[in-house]
């Protein structure tokens, strides 16, 4: 006989899952330690904090909820030329009111384009997705007297943060601005992920019909995920054009959001340190091949994709899972009293 | 007016021809395929070669390039695909991508980034006048052999046991395998010739479309609406979503030029929504 869990036990199940683990701690750590590490990277290192906190955002609704989307670019654009133009004439001099302005206003996007994707196979949601991306980059073109059109948006000048920090030549500020941004958005990410309205997201990408059984509202579940996803995505959005004072017409770019997925695979779906992971990865990659070859990078992350896609990402997650454990592993046995602890880790999964 | 109208269609034929391939394998083995585009793409660059620089007549080089991208096709769906079908839509999408950044980067290349043209016959251009209505001769051509590739292919769906296997593959997969219908080889052929004949369109449209290496990402989307609107269940479906969209394409372009592509993608978005099958799909819902 079972007994039914009450709901003492379902809240202390909930807590053993959200616990922080010594791995990740040791990941956030390592994070914060790279401003003083590598002092000469900034460039790369802040790209890569966008991005993760881009891939973040499309996990939210890839892993968790079972969306898959071509048109993030359609927040992270829209919250751009948002950041962009406030800055520019002045309506929102100080970054972080901008910044979560922006949010804000992707969030709103998001909401209203939510209801779009809710209907409809993988195929019509792809499409949706994708064509609303398309769509705004062609308003963006057309009202080129406003957004700059073809050129980008020149002239956008970005006060200092928070009355102090300017955005000095070398990145440093602009990174760790960055990086702070990403942890904070990292830390909400967590907070819902691990709720149990994270927990019935994954009951809906499990089966729709059941969670619909079982009394879960699908429908409203997947508009607020949807929100919030475009909420994380505009603040990527708005945190590069604030860092670079510039935006352009390709953030509505397909490659932007296509990129994105490979991010995403790269790291991991499904648990939310993937995109961090892959962003760092994806990066470095880029970097990498365009040092080797400047013009055709392109070439070698499209086949990076077909031989992920042919080696197959159970397979793949199962050599990570390897990793994780080998690697929690390592960290229990430097830290004897937390060894009770690694299991947190896997709960990811 | 009729002018618009008459170009409209030209591009609408020439839109169907490159999706159709498109439209039957996504409907027979629920693929989805982002790659087509760059088999139309092959299938331009092929006759560039062909005729530019080997000097093979135009007329023969377009089935000499309807051929190489077929066998193309067929050759990297036998290798490729193949692993793919059974997988999740997300890995579909990811590979297919990747095909077409590879396809990209290796045309740039191989041919460099400019845009390419195909040299046409004299005979082919100039314009003729017919009750007052200006017709690039050009245009007229791709009506003429796209109409007959249209009425060739109907009929080979409709009367041909192949057709008749075709069909019965893509209504229910696996009663077609009870019946003995070998559907991984109707499948293998029908998209060898499905990227041909986008090879073939590409070949045509170079002209009027352009022809670069970031083709195949410019059109995917175009394709992409004509299979979704048009439906897979039938050829009519994606013929007339093509042919529609092709007048509204220049129609939008010519009336509101900076416009015209928002134009097209809210009106998809709206079909999407209201039909999700399909403007012309059957009403069966699989």
């Amino acid at each position: 006989m079972t007994t039914t869990p009450t709901a003492g036990d379902v809240s202390a199940f909930l807590k053993r899952r959200a616990r922080w683990s010594p791995l990740e701690a040791a990941f956030w750590v390592f994070a914060f330690a790279t401003i003083w590490l590598f002092p000469d990277k900034y460039l790369i290192l802040k790209d890569s904090a966008i991005l993760a906190l881009f891939a973040l955002s499309l996990d939210l609704i890839l892993g968790y909820a079972g969306i898959i989307s071509l048109g993030q670019a359609a927040f992270f654009g829209f919250a751009g030329y948002f950041a962009g133009l406030v800055a520019k004439y002045g309506v929102i001099n100080e970054p972080v009111i901008a910044l979560i302005c922006a949010g804000f206003a992707a969030a709103a996007l998001g909401f209203v384009t939510s209801f779009l994707v809710l209907r409809g196979s993988d195929l019509t949601r792809l499409m949706v997705t994708l064509g609303v991306s398309l769509m705004l980059g062609e308003l963006a073109n057309r009202y080129s007297n406003i957004t700059g059109g073809a050129d980008g948006l020149q002239g956008v000048e970005i006060a200092p943060v928070l009355g102090r920090f300017n955005f000095d030549l070398y990145g440093h500020n602009a990174y760790v601005y960055c990086l702070i941004v990403l942890f904070v958005c990292f830390l909400i990410a967590r907070r819902i992920v691990y709720s149990p309205f994270g927990l019935s997201l994954r009951a809906v990408k499990g089966n729709v019909l059941r969670a619909s059984a079982i009394g879960i509202p699908v429908k409203w579940r997947l508009v607020s995920i949807y929100t919030v996803s475009a909420f994380f995505a505009g603040i990527a959005g708005a945190l590069l054009t604030q860092t670079t004072a510039f935006c352009s017409l390709d953030v509505f770019s397909l490659e932007r959001s296509a990129d994105l997925l490979l991010v995403l695979i790269i790291g991991g779906t499904g648990y939310l340190y993937g995109g961090l992971i892959g962003a760092v990865i994806y990066k470095l990659l880029q970097d990498w091949i365009a040092n080797l070859t400047p013009q055709y990078w392109q070439f070698w992350i499209g086949m990076v994709l077909v031989v992920i896609v042919l080696i197959g990402r159970e397979r793949m997650a199962g050599w990570i899972a390897a990793a994780r454990a080998f690697l929690t592993g390592v960290v229990g046995r430097l830290l004897p009293n937390s060894a009770a602890l690694t299991g947190a880790t896997r709960d990811g999964q | 007016m009729l002018t618009i109208l008459f170009d409209g269609v030209a591009y609408g034929m020439l839109l169907f021809v490159l999706a159709c391939g498109l439209s039957v394998t996504l409907g027979l083995m629920n693929f989805i395929n982002l790659a087509h585009g760059s088999f139309a793409m092959a299938g331009g660059y092929c006759t560039v070669v062909l005729v530019n620089q080997l000097g093979i007549p135009f007329a023969l080089g377009l089935p000499i390039a309807f051929l190489i991208t077929a066998l193309l096709g067929g050759f990297l769906e036998r290798t490729l695909y193949v692993h793919v079908y059974a997988r999740s839509h997300l890995d579909q999408v990811l590979f297919t991508i990747g095909l077409v950044f590879m396809s990209v980067a290796s045309v740039d290349y191989v041919m460099g980034s400019s845009q390419q043209f195909v040299q046409i016959p004299d005979a082919l251009q100039g314009q003729l006048n017919v009750f007052g209505i200006g017709m690039g001769k050009y245009r007229l051509f791709i009506i003429a052999i796209c109409g007959l590739l249209t009425v060739v292919l109907q009929l080979i769906l409709a009367k041909t046991r192949f057709g008749s296997r075709l069909r019965a593959a893509v209504d229910d997969q696996r009663v077609a395998r009870g019946l003995g219908i070998n559907v991984g080889a109707v499948f293998g052929i029908t998209f060898a010739v499905g990227s041909g004949l986008a090879g073939l369109g590409g070949a045509l449209g170079a002209e009027i479309l352009g022809l670069d290496p970031t083709f195949p990402l410019k059109y995917m989307i175009y394709f992409l609406i004509v299979v979704t609107v048009g439906g897979t269940s039938s050829i009519t479906g994606p013929f007339l979503a093509s042919i529609l969209l092709g007048i509204g394409d220049v129609a939008g372009k010519y009336y509101v030029p900076k416009l015209g592509a928002f134009v097209i993608y809210a009106i998809m978005i709206a079909v999407l929504i209201l039909r999700p099958q399909g403007l012309f799909a059957r009403s069966t819902a699989r």
